[in-house]
């Protein structure tokens, strides 16, 4: 990265004091106890403020922060189908220009839409309408919170699912060994239709979401931030460590926290010396079915992927595997 | 919404059933979920606010209540948790990096 670049690359937020302290998502939610989407929704609300119109594809999130009668947001919500959540929201953008042209909202006035999708509703069914939405360049921010498999219907597998998780359709036995293939790469995905801005974060490093998410706000056109959420129910671990996980799957590599910033691709959260695959896996009751040989598969898959990410940087940003 | 309450008749409600008062969710007490309380050592307590940042359940309020520790520390503000909402996860148990939030089992 050049150092102009590196000048011009903005930190929204630096010290945890900063952080707004409003709350426009509020308790009393239905999400299961220790589920990192309330933690991620906050953060995501903090940093978009109250002029903000969030459209939520169907999720985890959306059926259980709206049981009627009752709403978690203070913002305007729009509920959809997990197919057309980027298509609405592509409406509801063009709907704000029209009426900011005809002066019936003031035309200064900074509106932000917030697509909120699941894994399932991304990777797999709404993934049409978000190319769509993609390449119409709409200014919308699509977050993507992935808890890498369809939790709220009971556990099923999406193109999320990691190799060898344990799902209700990817059971773990002699034949099976749990899910076949390797994790789809959304985020590369969404960044080959060259948006300004696309950008990979996890809630155990709660600034670097933020920033993104700000800087993701700020940036004209369509933008994409795709967020890791360890889901208790799903994983099978302890709703205590939801954020432990989410920092262990940073540390050993299996999840790389980068932005993609106007073609300027930059690993933000550096990891000099990674741990082994394990640490994250034993953690995680969908995983205990693995043995030593598969855990080093992964491991194989991981070491891979991290130096296709140092390639990209063109330095080595995350290192190698301690012990 | 309590059994006894009367339902709103099709006519009272909003039009497509929409919900017009924001946030109201708060009124749904979710914190008879919990089976461990985390209770805040306020002595101990460095006022890093990471319990705060990393609940699910925004519970903890920052609250301008002036706090001297024993050791003579003088905070200007201090945490206090919402039992009301608090599913009692332990993130903040968890996260807390000098240990100051206890996890205590819930007895009636």
């Amino acid at each position: 990265m050049s150092s102009q670049a590196q000048k011009k690359k903005k930190r929204y937020f630096k010290l945890i004091n900063q952080i707004p302290r409003q709350e426009l998502f509020s308790p009393g939610h239905g999400l299961c106890a220790g589920c990192t989407a309330g933690t991620i929704v906050r953060h995501l609300l903090k940093a978009a403020g109250p002029n903000t119109i969030v459209v939520n594809a169907t999720g985890c999130v959306e059926v259980s922060t709206t049981t009627y009668p009752y709403t978690s947001w203070r913002v305007p919500w729009l509920h959809l189908a997990f197919e057309n959540a980027a298509a609405a929201a592509s409406g509801v953008e063009t709907a704000i220009k029209v009426l900011q042209r005809k002066g019936v909202i003031d035309p200064n006035k900074k509106i932000n839409i917030v697509v909120l999708g699941g894994d399932g509703g991304t990777y797999d069914i709404g993934f049409q309408a978000l190319s769509g939405m993609l390449e119409r360049g709409h200014n919308v921010m699509y977050v993507l919170y992935d808890n890498e498999a369809y939790m709220n219907t009971g556990i099923q597998r999406s193109g999320s699912t990691p190799l060898f998780a344990w799902t209700t359709t990817t059971p773990a036995g002699k034949v099976w060994r749990g899910e076949r293939r390797p994790k789809k790469p959304i985020a590369e995905i969404v960044a080959a239709h060259r948006v300004p801005y696309v950008a990979t974060t996890n809630p155990a490093y709660p600034l670097d979401m933020l920033n993104k998410f700000k800087r993701g706000l700020i940036v004209e056109g369509p933008t994409f931030v795709h967020v890791l959420q360890p889901c208790p129910t799903g994983w099978r671990f302890d709703p205590r460590y939801g954020i432990k996980i989410a920092r262990l799957a940073t540390e050993t590599g299996m999840w790389v926290n980068w932005e993609l910033d106007h073609g300027e691709f930059d690993v933000t959260v550096p990891v000099p010396r990674r741990k082994h695959v394990k640490h994250y896996l034993r953690m995680q009751g969908r995983f205990k079915h693995l043995t030593e040989e598969e855990i080093e598969e992964i491991q194989k898959w991981v070491d891979q992927e991290v130096e296709r990410i140092n390639k990209m940087v063109g330095r080595q940003v995350i290192g190698p595997v301690e012990e | 919404m309590a059994a006894e309450e009367k339902l709103p008749a099709w006519n009272e409600i909003p039009p497509g059933g929409i919900i017009i008062e924001p946030g109201n969710a708060e009124e749904r007490y979710t914190g008879d979920w919990r089976v461990f309380r985390p209770v805040i050592n306020q002595d101990k307590c460095i006022r890093c606010l990471l319990c705060w940042v990393y609940c699910p359940d925004s519970v903890f309020h920052i609250v301008d209540e002036e706090y001297v520790t024993s050791k003579g520390r003088k905070y200007s503000f201090s945490l206090k948790i919402d039992y009301d909402h608090c599913k009692g996860c332990g993130i903040c148990v968890e996260e807390c990096p000098v240990n100051a939030i206890d996890f205590v089992e819930e007895v009636k």
